[in-house]
């Protein structure tokens, strides 16, 4: 009579290391207590990495809390991460590595506590990675503090007399918030207290990385456990408080399944050839244009201000752009901020034969003001010598300075009168430029060309350009 | 793939524990609906009390194995058919 | 190749991606916000991810999963959003992952205001997070170096395996200036460490922890000694007008600018002047200080700030020569004017 034959049925899974390398010491068992969940959690995971043949695509996310040595178990690619952030960290692994599966194994402490608004967010945006959700009411690696679980009434170090509704407020049901959400596309609450749960988590936790093999988005499984240190009970017991009483605060199920019916999310494009990079970054790789001109010791200082929508901005880059298209060296440098998007806007603009050394204008050889606040504000600043052009009918009586050259012209009116008041600033930049003749005007109209956005506005804008040139000529040959 | 001598009266089933790898958390025991586990009266090296298997009457249904927080503490064994 | 008239924090990004960034994560804030724009812009189409978090604090966090995964990654911020991010960076530097961060500096503590400020060099070239730590800062002055030296910074954090630091306060963010591009973008290959989901990198390990004290105390010293192998050989400066001067400024970012044109009024004036600027803030150039002090009776150090960066001047010279300081702050700049003024008043008493 032969012997009969026993053939393993169930033991170590294979993505678990044979001997646990990475462990000081005792390489051969966890660091868990005696009946912890996190164990059997562990086991069911790594049970449903071999069954579904992915243990070389893995990435596992270890966070902080009893379970941040996970990767002294897990033979597959390992990540350890900043308590409360391992949803955040597993988004930018998967965003770059799509091929991987990426799995974020959390406590609640760290995912419903410090890491409340990275899972929620993670969850909303659909990422499609898989969260392990280990609930088991309670802080264990610190030492017994209350967690958002943690049940009401529930003495810990921190609740010494118990969780109190009105101090701290009631236990935080993840699963659900969750679900709440359109991007998860499946959420399951499991339990380990007794084998017949552990083995619908271990159906649950299968299904959850399914759905990230299949591309279908965010997928979490809460794992009801026990801590039976902490909870200072013996492990059956522990066992027996999750089966009996933790199900009653969180009961068990499916959440959200659309599995069925969700679409898988696209994936990325292939990345254009390297060569492509600078023309799609809008980078001119064309060679530089010879430098036309060279204006020997030209050192404009350009303060221009006026209110928000006066395009102040856009007047100073037009110079700048006109300069350094004409060889000079140019900066711009706009006041920024909430007084961009209301009240007052200034900038400074230099132009220099030789290389601008600050770009701070503090004391400007032109001023052009768009308004009256701003000519009072800044006319004081400017050197002597200056020019100041002002969009006015008349300089305010106490606006004049000796040795400042101060003009008066109604720039916008003058716009206005050739379609739009907003074309003021471009009148403003052709009496300059008749004034001050440092840049040829076919730079100024390349700039033009460059940074006016619509036909219908470019056409204003040298209309603009020309009747201010036209009219500061004219001014000036009556002064002559 | 490993074989194990069956015992004479032939069971479906058989439990391997590794008594110095188990922490005695008595999950296992508990599982069991055919009793046929215990906490061992010895203690290992690390001072637990290991389960340990009667020797007969397992069925392999395996749910101490997943009761187990241990990954190599237990193992389970079928009859082949 | 021509040059094109971009702002700083426009220029910053476009290096990034030209270096190989291919991911970035980040959360708005002003003075920073052109960065994340040009990003959620440009990133896309050249197959790299762009991800507006939903805090810095996942942001940074996202920085060190893309950075675990051997990509080259960036985020961007200012003052308090770094300060959000110091858990992360130390994280970084303690996994020892690449990555650049992009600090466009505001005015603080607090709110503050979004006007530049130079308040956030303790924060960023000593630490700012916990543990034994540095990160290498690169300060640019211009839009140019906001392109170039983030280039560099990609460069450089992949050779240490360390996070490096772009700060630049709000003007040379917001400020645009003729920038030429790098003729040629490069995308080198995921580094040997990282883990990418497969089975060549599957043994591969990120992690910071080190349980055991003498492990931790080894990681530590290894750590030390990239960042003294750094001080040795990564240190940058540039140095206007130092050959004979006898007043030596000491200034950076947009500040440089300020004195570069104080040292050439002053020079006017008939004072020997002269400019030491880092451009590493760590490492600092602690010995092209010293040089300088062969020529120099004093140095003047200007920052918009109550002073921070003149402590690093002071223990460089260790007492060797007078260091004044000049600062601005709560969003002023210094003038060239007013620093003209205090110059000569510290020269009339030396």
């Amino acid at each position: 009579m032969s012997e009969p034959l026993y053939t393993l049925k169930c033991g170590k899974a294979g993505c678990f290391y044979p001997e646990y390398e990475r462990k000081a010491d005792l390489k051969d068992q966890t660091h868990y207590c005696p009946g912890c969940g996190h164990g059997i959690t562990h086991k069911l995971m790594a049970e449903a990495i071999d069954e579904l043949g992915i243990q070389d695509r893995v990435i596992l996310v270890s966070p902080v809390g009893c379970s941040v040595f996970l990767y002294y178990y897990f033979d597959v690619g390992n990540v350890q991460v900043a308590h409360g952030r391992a949803s955040a960290v597993a988004t930018a692994l998967k965003r770059a590595r799509p091929e991987a599966i990426v799995i974020s194994y959390q406590g609640d402490g760290d995912l419903a506590a410090i890491g409340s608004a990275e899972i929620l967010h993670s969850a909303n945006r659909g990422e499609n990675i898989t969260v392990l959700f280990v609930n088991n009411g309670i802080y264990g690696m610190t030492g017994g503090q209350m967690a958002p679980t943690t049940p009401v009434g529930a003495k810990t170090t921190t609740t010494p007399r118990g969780r109190n509704v009105w101090n701290d407020g009631y236990p935080l049901h993840i699963s659900e918030v969750l679900s709440s959400l359109e991007g998860p596309s499946f959420i399951e609450r499991v339990a380990l207290g007794n084998p017949k749960q552990i083995l619908q988590a271990k159906k649950a936790i299968r299904k959850a990385l399914e759905a990230q093999i299949k591309g279908l988005g965010f997928s979490l499984v809460e794992v009801l456990s026990p801590c039976p240190t902490i909870w200072k009970m013996d492990p059956v017991e522990a066992q027996r408080y999750v089966r009996e009483e933790m199900t009653r605060i969180y009961p068990l199920g499916a959440k959200r399944d659309r599995l069925a019916e969700a679409a898988p999310r696209p994936l990325p494009e292939a990345p254009p050839p390297l060569e492509e990079i600078p023309r799609l970054l809008k980078i001119d790789t064309r060679p530089s244009p010879p430098s036309a001109r060279h204006l020997e010791g030209l050192e404009d200082r350009i303060k221009i201000a006026g209110f928000g929508g006066q395009g102040v901005l856009l007047l100073g880059q037009l110079i700048a752009e006109a300069g350094m298209d004409d060889g000079l060296e140019v900066s711009w440098l706009p006041s920024y901020g909430p007084e961009m998007r209301s009240g007052t806007s200034n900038c400074h603009v230099r132009l220099a034969s030789k290389p601008v050394d600050s770009p701070l204008v503090t004391r400007p050889n032109i001023l052009l003001a768009m308004n009256e606040p701003s000519l009072r504000k800044f006319l004081p600043d400017v050197a002597d010598g200056g020019l100041v052009l002002y969009n006015g009918q008349h300089v305010p009586e106490d606006c004049h300075r000796p040795g400042v050259r101060v003009l008066a012209m109604p720039f916008a009116e003058m716009a206005d009168s050739i379609g739009s008041a907003k074309a003021g600033n471009i009148v403003m930049l052709g009496a300059l430029m008749a004034l001050h003749p440092v840049l040829p005007d076919e730079k100024i109209d390349g700039a033009l060309k460059r940074l006016v956005k619509t036909e219908r506005w470019l056409e204003l804008d040298r209309a603009a350009f020309a009747c201010g040139k036209n009219a500061a000529l004219e001014l000036e040959s009556c002064h002559a | 793939m490993m074989t194990v001598e069956a015992p004479p009266k032939v069971d479906k089933g058989r439990v391997a524990i590794n008594r110095e790898i188990c922490k005695g958390c008595g999950l296992c025991v508990e599982a069991c609906a055919l009793h046929v586990l215990a906490l061992s009266h010895e203690i290992n090296r690390f001072g637990y009390h290991p389960a340990v298997y009667q020797g007969h009457g397992c069925n392999g249904c395996a749910l101490c194995f997943y009761a187990c927080p241990e990954p190599a503490a237990l193992e389970v064994y079928k009859l082949e058919a | 190749m021509a040059k094109q008239l971009v702002k700083g924090n426009e220029a910053l990004m476009k290096g990034a991606i030209l270096a190989g960034c291919r991911a970035f994560y980040g959360y708005p804030i002003t003075p920073a916000n052109e960065i994340a724009e040009a990003a959620a812009a440009y990133l896309p189409p050249v197959g790299g991810v762009f991800l507006q978090a939903e805090s810095e604090v996942a942001a940074i966090n996202m920085v060190f999963g893309a950075a675990s995964a051997g990509v080259r990654a960036m985020t961007a911020s200012s003052g308090p959003g770094i300060s959000l991010m110091g858990e992360g960076i130390s994280y970084l530097a303690g996994a020892e992952l690449p990555c650049v961060i992009a600090d466009i500096t505001r005015g603080g503590p607090g709110l503050g205001n979004i006007a530049p400020e130079q308040s956030d060099y303790f924060q960023v070239v000593k630490g700012g997070g916990h543990g034994s730590y540095r990160t290498l800062v690169l300060a640019p002055a211009s839009a140019q170096e906001m392109c170039d030296l983030t280039f560099d910074a990609f460069e450089l954090a992949a050779h240490y395996r360390n996070p490096v630091i772009v700060m630049a306060d709000g003007f040379i963010g917001q400020m645009m200036e003729p920038v030429e591009f790098p003729r040629e973008a490069k995308l080198p290959p995921p580094p040997e460490w990282a883990v990418l989901g497969d089975a060549r990198t599957r043994p591969n390990l990120i992690t910071s922890i080190y349980l055991e004290p003498d492990a931790l105390e080894a990681h530590i010293r290894k750590l030390d000694a990239k960042y003294q192998r750094m001080q040795r050989e990564s240190v940058r400066c540039e140095n206007y007008m130092t050959e004979d001067a006898e007043l030596v400024f000491v200034g950076y970012g947009i500040v440089s600018r300020v004195l570069k044109s104080a040292v050439n009024r002053l020079r006017n004036e008939g004072i020997r002047a002269g400019l030491v600027r880092p451009v590493t803030l760590f490492p600092f150039p602690t010995e092209q200080i010293r040089a300088a002090a062969r020529t120099a009776q004093t140095f003047f150090v200007v920052e918009m700030s109550t002073g921070q960066m003149v402590e690093d001047v002071r223990l460089a010279l260790a007492g060797m020569r007078p260091v004044e300081f000049y600062g601005r702050c709560g969003g002023n700049s210094p003038s060239a004017e007013e620093i003209v003024e205090k110059a000569m008043e510290v020269m009339a008493h030396v």
